[in-house]
């Protein structure tokens, strides 16, 4: 550089949009004028063809021919590659093996590809994808979770977290109940579907503009279908139309057939799934079949617990181990088992593999013991509230069920807040009199809790990077590992540089998440992605600032203590400098003006023999409060006010920390009632577009929806700026709506009858739940 | 050739597949991409635009559609207005209270979302807008982040704030100003369009023209608000040769009294009959609420749902308890008979070679005569019916003389449950009475399970609906009645 910019004038104030600021999304106008860009959106580089594959229709069987000719010869077909065409590995498993990018000789679900077409337009390649002609030879599918539990046909093995005798304690208890449930699973409907394209490069490698959570594992995966060093594959991300869990390792399979389809043609493809194909094709939220055997004293006290949580996996493991895992750890909620024993199966069936969806499992574990709650509480006549709070997770009772202890203890004093905050108890005497004189409609009430652990699981995933640069105008620039999906990641992470530096939130850029900028990084999941990713940027700022406060003290003679940054400025002793002069000073001065930062979570560990271990650093923490209506004629119901009270410790943006919460409550309330996968007998999925499956719309959001932060809860562990994670916790607050279903369908009985209410609990299963209500009424009054 | 304005500009059109939606048209070779594809289905509003049509006073009216299941070539002689418009100053009070608000976060649905408001925003009269035509202009956009809380506020301030573009603007005729004159200046007269490779598409202007088409190619299809059909093309991916929109046809067209009839013609949208009907028969305003979305609504036409022959169409029910008569028409001349005779079986009807549906004729009411609808879906907005009761009871001094209870959803067409019809005429209208003719609904239905509910949840809702019937006759708040009142 000859000439440095001109200085830009900086303004004396105190910096805007630092941490802990209500900072806009940093694409919230591109967002509401049509101008930000997803992959679809790209410009079409010259000669790019568009791809589609062509489905299994069997959910088991073996492949006796596949006749390609009428697929070939359709008009605008290019490229029809299969397994056999494959250059390098078949096999894309994210963690266990299982997964072939194409069907080799045996197909395990339907919908499974089998051969890939690139044609001239996506019109093309869908319509040449439905022509060609292929033999099965049937074998034995297995599609439900009872299913596989019956054979006994899992994809991992079953684990067992196990602590004193709970078979002792069941059997001495004063009482004792059993329950079981099924949870359904959900599918992740993010408005963009899976898209990709893939570019080869000059070498023959391939650049990949992917809608993915995970663009290093996208890279890997495609450099080794290809068979290539993966530093011949880069990937970029800048952002995703939602991902929920879904685009963590199902962004995978989409970008290597693209980039197998550009290695076969050496032209650019595109691959964007319509709707059904996305349905059909990707992995969902696992359904459970859970049980529990529960001992507990009078007052309602847990003594002993037997948990299983059972998971369908689908045909492979994908990161089912992990979730299945997530169900066990959160098979507690927030409860204390006392004695107790918890088993997870990884079920395996014949349909699409399943996978991350927000809370991994932990919703699904969650529910079994809130059920029983549920039941607990009507069984001595309580109000479930209160049986909920005797059981919360103490001092003196704070050990989980896998050895690890509690040591902030949030949740008491959050929901007696909360309790007041919503009115509960008066409500709830309303609610008894209004269910007295109403004969169609009866209202319900629940104030449900939420403790959700945060880290992967997994722990060589909590690790992150960054890369900093400053330029000579004084604007910087970030790039870190973590991708941007809605959650407003990227805004967090530019305001954490923001404060490290002390300048105002516009002059920090965060641009496309790269491999080629920050390498080896981990999904953007488990709720983790402004913990490592802003205490990685971070990092990356302490660096340069290192460096600069060493050039300052020298260069003008003072001591490192009397150098300060703040308010657009630099104070270095009686001396205080514009930023922008200063990052010239130091760059006339060839001080390094960027870096890389990295962080790795401390103090996680478990082990999965002994079932032991500290595998959270912390718990999220948050509750709600739900009120109902249902229609005993019908089964539908309103959901008509939902109170929540959240802990995001120091919260890095409290607005877009509630954006969080709403979202992930309603999209829990979504699968808990109106979100209905149904397969055929077969395996088929018959729920493959909006039409059939039912995400909650306008009308669902509570007309009374009450949301707010807890107040001066500093993370204690050292997070970044103390604050704590936010993306999955608050979908678990969905369980309220579920749970004041069934109190509502439980003042049919004077709230002494717990009704079975399998999930999705659609107005169907609501109205079977009354049906059951209403024939245990009639049994009690002829034995009396 | 097809001629009308994109964003303020004249676009003219020709030779294009009559298949080809406007979304589609906009991606790919426009490369406006504003406008998202989330489903290709009308369900989830990522691709939501909106239609500038002019009537006859010339005012135009601007309505939010699906551009992924709306033809290309029914934009001819309108206006329309994509997220494209909206990319200058100054900003719409809609985008400014969606960043106010954070109302986006994957973005991803937000055009969409923008369109819905600024059509409402344009519609809105003296400047006031309720809470609940915020939640109906949205019924028909999904956000999969939100929660909605916040896309439900940004709208409450924007609809009470003035956007004044200049003349210039690509939707100034959104604005307070004059509608642009330039749509006037496009021709009036019958379309034909040949694709390269063929296919066929029509917009006939008279009745008389869509009837000499129809003697000429009576295997066309008819197309009106394409709603439906279009997902033939779009999820069964099914290309189709030759297309007759019924859309400009004037008598087909409309919604008047005539004596103690209401007259209704075939191609008139649902929101361009709901209030006349609504006025005549106030049951139907709950159901037309939530039948599709309003971006549907906005498109689709009582002769549409007629038409398809779906066993779950929601129109269809409600007509044949009113014993509503069906105007038929084709090459020789019109007739007309009972709509309850018109469906023969699963999406097979008494249409014949070349024939269209012309209008339907609803009576008003007679003294002592009362309408219940009651739709029962998953979801409140945007869902199919699992059942649709439809009863018309006429009670004399506490008998019941007359009564039609037609259902959707419960066999292979919409139909009377006549057993029980039976089991009520000239009985006391009793809580005893109604539960005996309640057991008798197994004997009209055995309906079938399918994704949307079981056949026994179908059969026990169909009883409880004539129960809810039996309840609200006893004068109930209504807050004790059904839970969609509380939406």
């Amino acid at each position: 550089m000859r000439k440095l910019p001109l200085n830009t004038p900086t303004p004396a104030h105190t910096a805007q949009g630092l941490a802990g600021q209500s900072a806009k999304h940093d694409s919230a106008w591109k967002h509401v004028s049509g101008q930000a860009r997803y992959i679809d959106d790209l410009p079409m580089p010259e000669g790019i063809l568009h791809a589609a594959v062509g489905h299994s229709q069997q959910a088991h069987a073996r492949i006796v021919s596949v006749d390609l000719e009428a697929v070939r010869r359709y008009p605008g077909v290019i490229a029809v590659v299969t397994a056999k065409d494959v250059p390098g590995h078949l096999d894309i498993g994210p963690v266990f093996p299982g997964d072939p990018v194409l069907a080799d000789d045996i197909v395990e679900f339907i919908g499974q590809p089998l051969f890939a077409v690139a044609a001239t337009s996506h019109e093309a390649a869908r319509k040449a994808a439905k022509l060609a002609n292929v033999q099965y030879e049937p074998l034995d599918a297995v599609i439900t979770v009872n299913q596989a539990l019956d054979k006994e046909l899992f994809v991992r093995p079953s684990q067992t977290q196990l602590r004193g005798n709970p078979d002792q304690a069941l059997s001495q208890a004063p009482n004792r109940l059993t329950g079981k449930q099924v949870v359904g699973g959900q599918e992740h409907f993010y408005l963009e579907g899976q898209a990709c394209l893939a570019e080869p490069t000059e070498d023959r490698g391939m650049f990949v503009h992917t809608s993915s959570q995970h663009p290093s594992e996208v890279q890997k995966l495609v450099a080794e279908v290809l068979g290539l060093p993966i530093h011949e594959v880069q990937t970029e991300v800048r952002r995703m139309g939602g991902g929920f869990g879904g685009k963590e390792t199902q962004a995978a399979p989409v970008a290597c057939i693209a980039a197998l389809l550009a290695n076969a043609t050496n032209r650019p493809v595109k691959y964007r799934l319509s709707r059904p194909d996305d349905m059909i094709q990707t992995g969902k939220r696992h359904d459970f079949f859970n049980t529990y055997d529960i001992g507990f004293d009078d007052e309602g006290l847990i003594q002993g617990a037997d948990i299983m949580v059972a998971g369908r996996c689908g045909y492979s493991t994908d990161l089912s181990d992990a979730i299945v895992d997530r169900a066990m750890f959160h098979a507690d909620n927030a409860y204390y088992l006392d004695q107790a024993r918890v088993t997870g199966h990884r079920c395996k069936t014949h349909t699409v593999s399943n996978t991350a969806f927000r809370g991994f499992g932990g919703p699904q574990g969650m529910m079994i013991i809130e059920q029983a709650m549920d039941d607990i509480a009507r069984h001595l006549g309580r109000d479930p509230l209160d049986i909920r709070k005797l059981n919360l997770y103490r001092p003196g009772r704070d050990i989980t069920h896998y050895d690890q202890t509690i040591e902030q203890h949030v949740l008491p004093k959050l929901l007696e807040t909360l309790e007041t905050s919503s009115d509960y108890r008066q409500r709830r005497s309303e609610i008894t009199q209004f269910n007295q004189s109403s004969e169609a409609l009866k209202r319900g009430l629940a104030l449900t809790p939420v403790k959700f652990g945060i880290s992967f699981t997994a722990k060589h995933l909590n690790q992150a990077g960054a890369l900093v640069h400053i330029y000579t105008d004084g604007s910087i620039h970030v790039n870190h590992g973590g991708t941007e999906m809605g959650q407003g990641l990227y805004i967090k992470v530019a305001q954490v540089v923001a404060s490290a530096f002390q300048v105002d939130l516009e002059r920090v850029k965060v641009s496309a998440t790269r491999t080629d900028k920050v390498p080896n990084t981990s999904p953007t999941a488990a709720s983790s992605g402004s913990d490592l990713n802003g205490m990685a940027a971070l990092d990356a700022c302490e660096k340069i600032l290192a460096g600069l406060t060493d050039f300052a003290a020298q260069n003008w003679s003072v001591s490192p203590e009397a150098i300060h940054f703040s308010d657009n400025q630099v104070q270095i002793g009686d001396l205080q400098m514009p930023w922008a002069s200063f990052v010239q000073a130091a760059y006339m001065n060839r001080v390094p003006l960027s870096s890389s930062g990295f962080y790795a979570t401390p103090k996680i560990h478990y082990d999965p023999k002994s079932g032991k271990g500290h595998p959270f650093l912390y718990y999220s923490n948050g509750a709600a409060c739900s009120e109902v209506v249902i229609d005993t004629l019908t089964g539908e119901y309103r959901v008509l006010r939902t109170d929540i009270l959240f802990d995001a410790g120091r919260s890095l943006n409290p607005d877009i920390d509630i954006g969080q919460i709403e979202g992930g409550f309603v999209q829990g309330m979504g699968w808990l009632t109106t979100e209905e996968l149904v397969y055929s007998d077969e395996g088929k999925l018959l729920t493959t577009g909006p039409a059939t499956y039912k995400i909650p719309a306008v009308s669902d959001c509570p007309p009374d929806l009450r949301v707010a932060l807890l107040a001066d809860s500093p993370n204690r562990e050292a997070t970044i700026f103390h604050s704590k994670a936010v993306g999955e916790p608050p979908l678990m607050l969905g369980i309220a709506v579920w749970s004041a279903l069934r109190d509502a369908v439980s003042s049919l009985t004077d709230y002494r009858f717990s009704p079975p209410l399998d999930t999705p609990a659609t107005p169907e299963r609501v109205l079977g739940a009354v049906t059951a209500s209403q024939v245990w009424a009639g049994k009690q009054q002829e034995a009396s | 050739m097809i001629e009308f304005l994109l964003n303020g500009r004249i676009e003219k059109v020709d030779q294009f597949d009559p298949n080809l939606s406007i979304l589609e048209w906009l991606r790919t070779k426009m490369r406006l991409t504003g406008t998202k594809e989330g489903c290709a289905s009308g369900d989830c509003g990522a691709c939501t635009v909106i239609t500038g049509t002019t009537d006859q006073d010339g005012n135009t009216h601007y309505d939010a559609i699906n551009s992924c299941i709306t033809l290309l070539g029914s934009l001819h002689g309108k206006e329309l207005i994509t997220v494209e418009a909206f990319q200058q100053e100054p900003r719409h009070p809609v985008q400014q209270g969606l960043l106010d608000k954070h109302g986006a976060q994957c973005g991803f649905c937000t055009p969409g979302i923008v369109m819905s408001l600024t059509a409402l925003h344009a519609r809105r009269k003296d400047g006031t807008v309720s809470d609940h035509q915020i939640l109906e202009a949205l019924s028909g956009n999904l956000c999969r982040c939100t929660g909605y809380r916040p896309i439900i506020e940004a709208g409450q301030d924007a609809m009470v704030k003035e956007w004044t573009p200049d003349t210039e603007h690509p939707a100034a005729g959104m604005g307070p100003g004059p509608s642009d004159s330039a749509l006037s200046r496009i021709h009036r007269d019958n379309i034909t369009v040949e694709a390269a490779g063929g296919a066929r598409y029509d917009a006939p202007v008279s009745l008389e023209d869509l009837r000499s088409l129809r003697r000429a190619y009576p295997d066309s299809r008819l197309v009106a608000g394409s709603t439906d059909l279009a997902l033939e093309i779009t999820q069964q991916l099914s290309s189709l040769d030759h297309l007759v929109s019924v859309e400009r046809v004037p008598e087909l067209k409309g919604c008047v009294l005539e004596g103690d009839e209401l007259v209704i013609g075939a191609a008139t949208t649902y929101q361009a009959f709901r209030k006349t009907l609504c006025e005549l028969w106030p049951a139907f305003d709950a159901m037309l609420e939530r039948l599709g979305s309003l971006q549907i609504r906005n498109r689709g036409t009582l002769g549409g749902n007629i038409a398809n022959a779906s066993p779950i169409g929601d129109m269809p029910p409600p007509l044949i308890a009113l014993n509503a008569i069906l105007v038929l028409d084709g090459p020789d001349g019109p007739r007309s008979m009972p709509v309850e005779d018109f469906f023969l079986g699963y999406k097979e009807t008494a249409l014949k070679s070349g024939e269209f549906l012309h209008s339907v004729r609803i009576p008003a009411p007679k003294p002592n005569e009362t309408l219940h609808i009651y739709k029962i879906s998953k979801r409140l907005d945007d869902d199919i019916s699992a059942v649709l009761g439809a009863f018309r009871l006429t009670i004399t001094d506490g008998v019941i003389s007359e009564c039609r209870l037609a259902f959707g959803g419960m066999a292979a067409t919409p139909a009377r449950a006549l057993q029980t019809e039976n089991a009520l005429k000239g009985q006391p209208w009793t809580e005893n009475n109604v539960a005996a003719a309640i057991n008798v609904l197994g004997s009209d239905f055995s309906p079938l399970s399918d994704v949307r509910a079981s056949a026994s949840y179908r059969l026990q809702v169909a009883g409880n609906l004539l129960r809810r019937a039996w309840l609200s006759s006893d004068s109930l708040p209504r807050e004790q009645l059904t839970v969609t009142d509380y939406a």
